[in-house]
């Protein structure tokens, strides 16, 4: 059986099932406690556990993520939640130099079971500082596992692996995902295995690969690709991107033979290009026509919603691209 | 001739039979400490030991004073400079020099080296390749033990260089405010690298920024381990009964370079000198008087030259870090080739 929630609940599912299932999670972040978090994702959490174990700190993002690892790395999992995405800059040396070293760095002594959930993504003119999605650059550092969840289902599924995760976790999080509405199961126990992409549509003519919000953009294209073009496409949603699953990666490239790699984050040094390389050196053979990527422009994310919807990829760009795939048009 | 009673130096207060018995465990600790820097020193010069290396030498009343206020489950985090907090956190000397020497038997795997030295079964949560760097693992260390209740406190070693950076300001604010059990030691050396205290700050004394937090400090002799040991066993008390974290400034001074082979261009031979008479051990000998006779003062070093010689036949026997470990160990269950992360592993040995 399932039920029918919000992306926003779904995470607050994971948070209080987890939190009841082991006494050693505790969450701290900026106004998560007494406002419930920005996307209301932290709400009634306090109520329940106490503010001991749900903690409104200062705006102070290097000792949140600091403490995080000094705290996973003595007997807690704590979940550290980064307000914006964007603010992860003001932690960079505790995420990459500690929480992703230390386990590599000491010999296997410890583990870092911390889980970062970083608000990601372009919404609502939220500009430059706000709007970023930066997950490519800790799939680059090695010793962190990179979680991003496409709808409510994932939100809740990937959010209690990425908890029970013994490795640091970083989960970005879209920030208009957050009230979309979504079938999740009734299960206490229901957890997404980090490692494995899912196949959510089948289609034999183009595969298009993709995670996160991008998804539902990936499906809304396909849907009018085979509506009107009677060209059907596989759509895969990694759902993890660290540990990436390369074999369903080589799977779709196989049975499509042309391949779309699509995200909303910055195409320059993208993940898509890591993804367009691998099929290069391992699929070739398999394919029938170039790989193409679409990302977003290399550009910060301007203000102004005329120049912001301008500068990255939705259904009509995606289907645009697939057509061109499909017609070896590149 | 008329003497002057205020004008003459006031004799220290004779020392009860607690301090003696306390003196001569510092004191061996800090000669322990002594032997395996100048041992490192001479290792490294002779090319046997790779990468960089910072030695505390004139600093180890601290290191000493310190952790002889800890229970073996309590934490410290320590710096680039951090031998001497690893030994007298309770690491053996062997799986040290091992270490350092690079072996599959290093406490580390030979995967740390000198700067990244951690043991986490003595509660030891890692030397620090980034000034500053453990300041937030001491605050999280604190915050598990708050959490968890099981009373252990958390110690953090960092130099005045670390002071100038944010996660200083972030972490001891945050540990303030949430009344952690840890406690901030500083060891004042006057020197971040190459630049003096009087170049990156306008104040003598860090301590005072404590108070900017709501935190008590104490300034005490960084060459008197008897005085760090009381200043740190006090703050340790407190934070151990709830009382909240303690900034403790330890002024000292690094009697070699930055580095071995540090050119020291930045400060002349007389300064330096001028320290040397401040030096830990020939102070608390001194304090000691006839409590340790010099037959039992020359055992201390009698047994830790034998200490470190062992350690050093130890890692010279060792077989060097395998290649295919570079492969695993980044995440738990890397070694597992049935787990996801053993595929990759595996894959990514392939390749070289």
């Amino acid at each position: 059986m399932a039920h029918s929630i919000t992306f926003s609940e779904a995470t607050l599912e994971a948070m209080r099932e987890e939190m009841r299932r082991d006494p050693t999670v505790f969450l701290m972040g900026e106004d998560i406690a007494k406002q419930g978090g920005i996307f209301g994702q932290f709400k009634g959490l306090p109520q329940e556990f106490g503010f001991e174990r749900v903690r409104d700190t200062p705006i102070s993002e290097a000792a949140l993520v600091g403490a995080g690892v000094g705290a996973a790395l003595t007997g807690t999992r704590p979940v550290v939640d980064m307000h914006f995405a964007d603010f992860i800059t003001c932690s960079m040396d505790e995420l990459v130099n500690q929480a992703a070293k230390l386990r590599y760095m000491f010999g296997e002594q410890c583990s870092v079971p911390m889980t970062l959930r970083a608000p990601d993504g372009i919404t609502k003119s939220a500009a430059a500082q706000h709007s970023q999605s930066l997950e490519a650059w800790f799939v680059h550092t090695p010793g962190l596992e990179v979680v991003v969840p496409a709808n409510a289902r994932d939100a809740k599924g990937l959010l209690k692996s990425a908890i029970r995760s013994d490795n640091p976790t970083l989960y970005f999080e879209h920030k208009t995902l957050f009230t979309q509405k979504g079938e999740v199961p009734d299960d206490d126990d229901f957890t997404i295995p980090l490692g494995k992409a899912e196949t959510v549509r089948e289609g034999r003519d183009a595969a298009i690969i993709t995670y996160g919000i991008t998804v539902g953009r990936a499906l809304e294209a396909a849907d009018k690709l085979a509506r009107e073009e009677n060209i059907e496409v596989r759509v895969v949603n990694l759902r993890t991107l660290w540990p990436l699953d390369y074999d369903a990666i080589a799977d779709a490239v196989a049975a499509t033979h042309r391949v779309l790699v699509a995200h909303e984050a910055v195409r320059v040094g993208g993940l898509g290009g890591e993804i367009a390389a691998f099929i290069g050196e391992h699929c070739f053979d398999d394919l029938d026509a170039p790989v193409l990527r679409l990302g977003a422009a290399h550009v910060p994310v301007p203000f102004s919603p005329g120049l912001q919807d301008a500068m990255f990829p939705k259904a009509p760009a995606i289907a645009n691209a697939v057509l061109d795939l499909v017609r070896n048009r590149r | 001739m008329e003497i002057n009673v205020a004008d003459a130096p006031a004799l220290p207060e004779p020392l009860s039979p607690e301090q003696i018995s306390l003196g001569k465990e510092l004191l061996a600790t800090m000669i322990r400490i002594r032997t395996l820097e100048e041992g490192i020193e001479r290792h490294f010069l002779a090319g046997e030991i790779p990468g960089f290396a910072h030695l505390s030498i004139g600093q180890e009343a601290v290191a000493a004073g310190t952790c002889a206020a800890l229970n073996r489950e309590d934490y410290i985090a320590s710096t680039h400079r951090g031998h001497g907090h690893t030994l007298a956190k309770g690491t053996p000397m062997r799986t040290m020099v091992a270490e350092l020497f690079a072996r599959e038997t290093g406490v580390c795997r030979g995967k740390g080296g000198s700067m990244h030295i951690a043991d986490f079964s003595v509660g030891m949560l890692g030397a620090n390749g980034v000034v500053a760097g453990g300041f937030g693992l001491v605050t999280g260390a604190a915050l598990s033990a708050q959490l968890l209740g099981n009373g252990r406190v958390a110690v953090c070693f960092f130099g005045d260089g670390a002071t100038n950076r944010g996660p200083f300001h972030e972490n001891l604010n945050l540990s303030a405010v949430w009344n952690l059990p840890a406690v901030f030691v500083l060891e004042n050396n006057h020197y971040a690298s190459t630049t003096s205290t009087a170049e990156t700050m306008k104040i003598e004394d860090v301590a005072i920024r404590a108070a900017g937090y709501g935190m008590p400090s104490e300034i005490v002799d960084g060459f008197d381990a008897l005085e760090v040991y009381r200043a740190v066993q006090s703050a340790v008390a407190r934070a151990r009964s709830g009382g909240g974290p303690t900034f403790v400034e330890c002024k000292t001074y690094r009697i070699r370079g930055h580095y071995i082979g540090d050119p020291e261009r930045y400060r002349s031979k007389d300064e330096v000198e001028a320290r040397k008479s401040d030096d830990p051990i020939v102070r608390l000998q001194a304090r000691l008087g006839e409590a340790l006779s010099s037959a039992q003062f020359e055992a201390i070093w009698a047994a830790a030259r034998e200490e470190f010689a062992e350690a050093v036949a130890f890692a010279k026997a060792s077989p060097p870090a395998p290649a295919s470990d570079a492969f695993v160990g980044l995440f738990v269950g890397d070694r597992d080739k049935s787990t996801v992360y053993g595929a990759f592993a595996e894959r990514e040995s392939e390749r070289f």
